[in-house]
């Protein structure tokens, strides 16, 4: 069997480079102060290296530190970001677990690269499953070394000391001595390296507990600053002047007097043009004046959209074209002696991310070296695209992301960063650019569209026996069955040239790769005359996954209520990156056709649950988001223009659109915590089509399902 | 420029504004109160939310002249005493927010809501609050939260 091998980070179309990490042993401490230092690497370090060393640089390939100042506190440095998946607050009860230091005396330093060392990114739920284990091991060698310190300051025995709360405690005799004191005055550097083997999640005391957001009291108060919140001496503010269209190259440019505007810097370098004011008004103004002519190409439109996704492949064998099949069995051969065969076809629509806070970065220039503030989940790639934009050696660039106001796989790229610095070093002078909300529903890009045929028979006792499954377009995240079935034919066809531009959205292609597979196997269900659970579960193999589906069945109370034409019930499932959901639903259906989802049970297992309550909101949030895209949420174009980019006519989820939600953690203290950002949004669509057949017979094989009333039969309008 | 003379957060401000600029704009870039949020610029999410003589507004949509002469209160005026006002207290202990960006605005309205109406029903503060959209979806904590501020700071 071919396997379909495009990694996640080939998804998410990261190119890996490497960094060398510069910050050196003695300019920690000058950064920091005296104390103990110790860094992670995933290399495996020599036993010379993973001594107390003495004048050695950090190792290039550093993945995380930390630093115990005299005073106590710890400062934990990883080039994660945080964006409301308050991994800051889950990496901090790693640390505090392993460390045995209160959550309090923990500051996590994220996402700035001259500080931090080199991180891909923060994508595809790995923040837990790769930077917590790092992270825990660094803290629980510290924590040894702490304990190490005090038996030789003490000439105690160190098997009989303790660790806790900050401090190393000799039960024998009452002493006690804090970390502070322990690390004051000496500067410790301590590397270490390779698999750590941790504490079981059993043992667990602060990591397992729920924890509210460590710095929430910043964000009911709004003191917390976001990079738009950011301000500077002397900082300007920036306008983009955007093109016609997508794609449309300039062909004429006067400036018409706007650069003679007071204090106005105005920039026209290729098909960039931007101006810098005291403030926006008047950087807006400046535009205004400007004349441009733009040439455009003529382009596909939201008419032609499934057509040309089908009809137009990547035929090289690059990227992802050419190697994205998996086959096993014969299809042919299973399809011709079943009993029941059935083919359909599913489509998806672009959507946007739509944070709420759009792309914004301020933009310093000093001596040469740019600085910029911008909210990203890949700052070390925004830094590579700054020195490239800027032909800048690496350490002439600085990115720091502030604590960003959400992302959702949005913003993985640097554009917004660019112009400020392109405006910025212009104007001599500091400058913030804010993408409006139109800007950010245009400029930035798009959740893949995409077309899936889906193929399959079943025998005569409901046993899946074929499935053939191509997804065009929208990509491979588990694109791959979670049920057993011996002939199967899956393959990806990404399309040449789609016509907006697409990338990586939470939980990636595999929301669509859910909708169209736990649609199908709806409808096979119903042509094998079985009920959807049933039919599920006499195909799967996997007991956690089989865990999932019983768990959310028996919370949503499967199968107690008939469905009725205003009244219907769904249900569906799946694994993808490492963690197992089960997601049932409720819709109700008024006589004008209008569909509410009124109540959500869904089962999630990633493991050990290291935040529960953190955990939980991650859930519901996923479940709340997932409505829209499930309902109603489309981005409509026309060559080259998008018609819906403002919160007015591109419809997200509301108050008013909200279900009873009820989440049941399944805790696997056994298994390893894996990430829960993007895997509880998976079920949610294909579970309401379910629901939806369930009331009405409608099979709607599209998503958005209902971004209007439907159109029901005479009898539901009764 | 004009200068407008406004009362925020029970201060006398005075700021220059430029023609065509949005009470945002100058609370944010003029007077450093960047708690409050820019969203949309088209009142439609609720980022923007300040109380203007105790009622909530969408300040994107007002143009600065709007604020001058009216008591002006935003999220950074809200808390009195060294205490956090009770529906802040409540986000905090329902955890009533993922990514943050859209909490000062929800916390804005919700305790014009609480002013107006001390014990709202569900459905009042569906409909009181369904034009602040939170894209993280953490709506459920956000009502748990405004129930609990009205409850006195009691879970409900």
């Amino acid at each position: 069997m071919r396997k379909i091998d495009i990694s996640e980070a080939e998804q998410h179309a990261v190119e890996p480079l490497h960094h060398v990490f510069e910050v050196n042993r003695r300019e920690i401490f000058k950064l920091l102060g005296a104390g103990l230092v110790v860094g992670f690497t995933t290399r495996s370090l020599p036993a010379q290296e993973s001594g107390r060393a003495q004048g050695q640089r950090i190792p290039a390939d550093l993945e995380s530190w930390l630093h115990i100042a005299g005073d106590g506190k710890v400062t934990v440095f990883t080039g994660k970001v945080e964006m409301g998946q308050n991994i800051r607050t889950s990496l901090t009860q790693h640390v505090a677990e392993e460390l045995r230091a209160p959550v309090s005396s923990i500051t996590l330093v994220m996402g700035d690269t001259d500080l931090v060392p080199f991180d891909m990114g923060t994508f595809g739920s790995r923040s837990t499953p790769q930077m917590g284990p790092q992270l825990r091991h660094a803290a629980a060698t510290a924590r040894e070394m702490l304990v190490e310190m005090a038996a030789q300051r003490w000439h105690a025995d160190r098997g009989k000391l303790t660790a806790q709360n900050g401090a190393v405690t000799d039960p024998q005799t009452g002493q006690s001595i804090s970390y502070g004191e322990l690390t004051a005055g000496q500067k410790l550097v301590k590397m270490i390296g390779g698999n750590p083997e941790l504490a079981s999640p059993k043992e667990w005391k602060i990591a397992g507990t729920s924890l509210h957001k460590v710095d929430g009291r910043a964000f009911v108060t709004g003191a917390h600053q976001y990079t738009s919140d950011i301000s500077r001496p002397g900082m300007l503010f920036a306008k983009v002047l955007r093109p016609s269209s997508f794609n449309a190259a300039l062909a004429s440019f006067a400036a018409n007097g706007a650069d003679k505007l007071p204090g106005v810097t105005l920039v026209h370098d290729g098909d960039f043009i931007g101006a810098a004011a005291p403030d926006t008004e008047t950087a807006e103004k400046a535009l205004s004046l400007v004349k441009t002519q733009w040439n455009a190409p003529h382009q596909t439109s939201e008419a032609e959209l499934f057509d040309y996704l089908r009809k137009n492949p990547v035929t090289d064998a690059g990227g992802f074209g050419g190697r994205a099949g998996q086959e096993s069995g014969s299809v042919e051969t299973a399809m011709v002696s079943s009993a029941k065969t059935l083919a359909q076809t599913y489509t998806v629509a672009y959507i946007q991310h739509a944070p709420l806070e759009p792309r914004a970065a301020v933009a310093e220039w000093d001596n040469g070296k740019l600085t910029v503030w911008t909210g990203t989940q890949r700052p070390f790639a925004v830094k590579d695209q700054l020195a490239e934009a800027f032909h800048l050696a690496p350490e002439k660039v600085r990115v720091i992301v502030p604590d960003t106001g959400s992302a959702y796989g949005g913003k993985h790229t640097g554009e917004c960063a660019v112009e400020a610095a392109r405006l910025a070093r212009a104007a001599g002078k500091p400058v913030k650019l804010e993408w409006t909300r139109e800007e950010e529903f245009t400029w930035a890009y798009f959740r893949p569209a995409g077309v899936i045929d889906a193929k399959g028979a079943t025998a005569a006792d409901g046993t899946l026996v074929a499935w053939e499954f191509h997804n065009y377009n929208s990509g491979p995240a588990a694109i791959e069955t979670p049920y057993n079935v011996a002939n199967k034919r899956i393959a990806f066809h990404p399309a040449k040239n789609p016509p907006l531009r697409q990338g990586s959205y939470r939980g990636l292609a595999a929301t669509a790769n859910f909708f169209a597979r736990e649609s199908f196997m709806d409808e096979l269900a119903h042509q094998a005359g079985m009920d959807p659970l049933a039919f599920r579960l006499k195909n799967i193999a996997d007991p956690r996954l089989r865990a999932a589906f019983e768990t959310a069945a028996q919370k949503f109370g499967w199968g107690k209520q008939q469905p009725s034409p205003d009244r219907g019930f769904g249900i569906a499932g799946g694994f993808e990156k490492g963690g197992y959901v089960a997601t049932a639903a409720e819709v109700a259906i008024d006589k004008s056709g209008q569909v509410k989802i009124v109540r959500v049970a869904e089962a999630f297992d990633c493991g050990a649950v290291v935040n529960p309550d953190g955990l939980r909101n991650q859930i519901s949030g996923s479940i709340v988001q997932g409505i829209g895209g499930a309902l109603f949420e489309a981005i409509h174009f026309q060559n080259g223009q998008v018609l819906n980019p403002h919160f007015g006519n591109y419809r997200v989820p509301r108050f008013r659109d909200l279900p009873r939600i009820e989440v049941e953690l399944i805790d696997r203290k056994d298994v390893t915590p894996m990430g829960a950002g993007e895997t509880p949004l998976l079920a949610l669509a294909p579970a309401v089509a379910g629901a939806i057949f369930s009331a009405t017979g409608m099979r709607l094989r599209s998503l958005p399902l209902a971004p209007g009333p439907l159109t029901l039969k005479k009898q539901n309008q009764s | 420029m004009p200068t407008v003379k406004l009362l925020v957060n029970g201060s006398e401000r005075r700021a220059e504004t430029a023609a065509g600029e949005s009470l945002l704009s100058l609370l944010r870039n003029r007077l450093g109160l960047t708690g409050t949020k820019y969203g949309c610029g088209e009142g439609e999410c609720g980022a923007c939310t300040v109380l203007i003589n105790g009622k909530p507004l969408r300040s994107c949509m007002a143009p600065a002249e709007f604020g001058a002469g009216k008591k002006i209160v935003t999220i950074e005026g809200l808390a009195g005493g060294g205490k956090l006002h009770p529906v802040q207290q409540a986000f905090l202990e329902e955890d009533a927010f993922q990514c943050a960006y859209c909490t000062s605005g929800m916390i804005m309205s919700a305790a014009a809501l609480l002013a107006a109406t001390p014990n709202p029903t569900e459905d009042e503060i569906i409909s009181h609050m369904n034009g602040n959209i939170c894209r993280c979806g953490t709506y459920p904590r956000i009502m748990a939260a405004i129930r609990r501020a009205a409850q006195g700071g009691k879970k409900s």
